[in-house]
């Protein structure tokens, strides 16, 4: 019997794992004078990374919209801790986590109109009347406008991840939803790693240099094509794509991933710090690692449900 | 101690203390290789939470908890029998009478007393120098107290702890849990050696200044 694509999906990333911890080690071997530390600690952090993705896919689609959950529980606890908050609106934190389960509710239960408008609406109108209650106006924009981004871009964005695997498709694939989430997530990885490639070796004319001065038009434009290639080649095996929709998919990752990213640089430029956290060894935090995502992950999951959907 | 209390304490501390704090909470700990192995030794931190308690003696393994003896005042955790219980049989508090919330007698003991005797068993000591939890995220100047101890045992190590977090999560007069990053920041051992009290108390205020140097911490007002 074939591997189902999931798993050949799955072996893939170890075998890239497996050349990519070969690579730092022969390396750190030929240029002892330098200082990989960080590229193995990050290689090993990826170790923990994939492992805990492949048991939650052996775990099934329910058990994996939980793990998305519980990272959109890191994703959101890291924000808060990152950005400046008024003590008086502990409480209006502890609703705002309260959020988090009920969002992957409507997840896991499949139940697509709450899904979309429940923290753009109904949370979003709580925080404000909770928000109220506090009886602080100094800051009061600065507090409203803070939680409610940040529940957008680590819990609602993220959850679209979620949402990919209750999702019905007009053509069904052998790998289903979890075909989908391993190909957005993937391919987003996969773009970060390439523009930084591409970035490094050809790199010349700063794209935006005020916010992420390591940022080139090489290394975007290297990046974009490379992913485009790679989501045609991949398609076949994970989506109902056709060659020109996955080129449009790969685009749209390119192009989102890059915004993410540059946007979790602006934060943290903002607040004057390096990286987000440092609950990723080598990576820095966790939404150093999933700032991209939180871009792709909707735009993607729309594109499918209205295109495939 | 008691073999059935130590087994809870063990309980107590898994099943509970530990989930909370590595998975709702989350640590991260700098200078974890300041950490004495094992007593005698105090640890000194800041003071915002009723968790800072559990936070240090959670940074230890479980085989050592038996051996971890936070100080804690005598006039609120003894107040009522549940409370006594817990923190005489689980958390194992020395209780320490403050000079302050309490009209001074003559020939009573030395308050530092059942501290000095901890540390001459061996274990290793918590102990917040401000003196009580005071507003969340704020540092209030330390009490002279821990140089008194440093006198009395001047080659036990002192090591100075910087918390950053926990006052969030858990500040005073709160029970609503909100679960926030925690930074734990553990500096180099000092000791009574060669220093009076005076220079011990500002060779620690140093210490704690050099471990909030150069870090972002975000703002709580």
């Amino acid at each position: 019997m074939a591997l189902a694509p999931i798993w050949l999906g799955m072996a893939g990333l170890w075998v890239l794992l497996g050349v990519a911890g070969v690579a730092v080690f022969v390396l750190a071997r030929a240029n002892p004078e330098k200082d990989y530390t960080e590229l193995a600690s990050r290689t090993r952090t990826w170790v923990w990374i994939i492992l805990a993705l492949t048991s939650v896919m052996a775990m099934g689609d329910k058990a994996a919209i939980i793990f998305i959950g519980f990272i959109s529980f890191l994703a959101f606890k890291e924000y808060l801790t990152l950005v400046p908050n008024r003590a008086a609106d502990r409480r209006v934190f502890f609703w705002a986590y309260i959020a988090i389960p009920i969002q992957f509710w409507w997840v896991y239960a499949g139940y697509y109109g709450f899904f979309t408008i429940f923290i753009p609406v109904y949370v979003f109108t709580f925080i404000a009347f909770r928000l109220l209650l506090t009886g602080r106006t100094d800051g009061f924009i600065r507090a409203a406008g803070t939680l409610q981004w940040g529940l957008i871009l680590t819990v609602y964005n993220l959850s679209h991840l979620g949402f990919l695997f209750v999702l019905p498709l007009s053509q069904s694939t052998q790998a289903g939803g979890a075909g989908l989430f391993f190909y957005v997530v993937f391919l987003t990885q996969f773009n970060d790693v390439a523009q930084y490639i591409w970035g490094k070796l050809f790199g010349r004319h700063k794209i935006i240099p005020l916010v992420s001065p390591g940022k080139t038009w090489e290394g975007f434009l290297g990046g974009l094509v490379t992913t485009v290639a790679l989501s045609i080649v991949l398609a076949g095996l994970f989506t109902p794509f056709d060659v020109y929709f996955a080129a449009a998919s790969g685009a749209l990752i390119g192009v989102l991933g890059f915004v993410g990213d540059i946007t979790v640089s602006a934060i943290k430029r903002d607040l004057g710090v390096k990286d987000s956290g440092r609950f990723l060894p080598g990576h820095g935090g966790i939404l150093d690692r999933l700032d991209s995502l939180t871009f792709t992950a909707p735009l993607f999951f729309h594109f499918v449900r209205y295109f495939y959907g | 101690m008691d073999k059935v209390y130590r087994l809870l304490q063990i309980i107590f501390f898994a099943a509970i203390v530990r989930p909370i704090i590595l998975i709702v909470l989350g640590l991260r700990i700098d200078g974890r290789e300041n950490l004495p192995k094992s007593g005698p030794a105090v640890l000194i931190a800041n003071h915002n939470s009723h968790l800072d308690t559990l936070v240090l003696m959670s940074i230890y393994p479980l085989r050592k908890l038996h051996r971890m003896r936070p100080v804690s005042a005598a006039d609120y955790f003894l107040r009522t029998p549940l409370k006594r219980w817990f923190s005489t049989n689980i958390i194992r508090v020395i209780p320490m009478i403050r000079p302050s919330k309490t009209k001074p007698k003559s020939g009573r003991e030395n308050p530092f007393e059942p501290i000095f005797e901890a540390i001459g068993d061996g274990d290793i000591v918590i102990f917040f120098p401000e003196g009580s939890r005071g507003a969340p995220e704020q540092l209030t100047a330390f009490h002279n107290g821990i140089a008194r101890i440093a006198q009395h045992h001047p080659d036990v190590p002192i090591v100075p702890i910087f918390m950053h977090g926990l006052g969030k999560a858990l500040p005073k007069g709160d029970f609503v849990l909100v679960p926030f990053f925690c930074d734990i920041i553990i500096g180099e051992a000092l000791t009574g050696v060669g220093r009076d009290r005076q220079e011990f108390m500002s060779a620690i205020e140093e210490e704690i200044a050099k471990l909030t140097h150069g870090r972002y911490f975000a703002s709580w007002d």
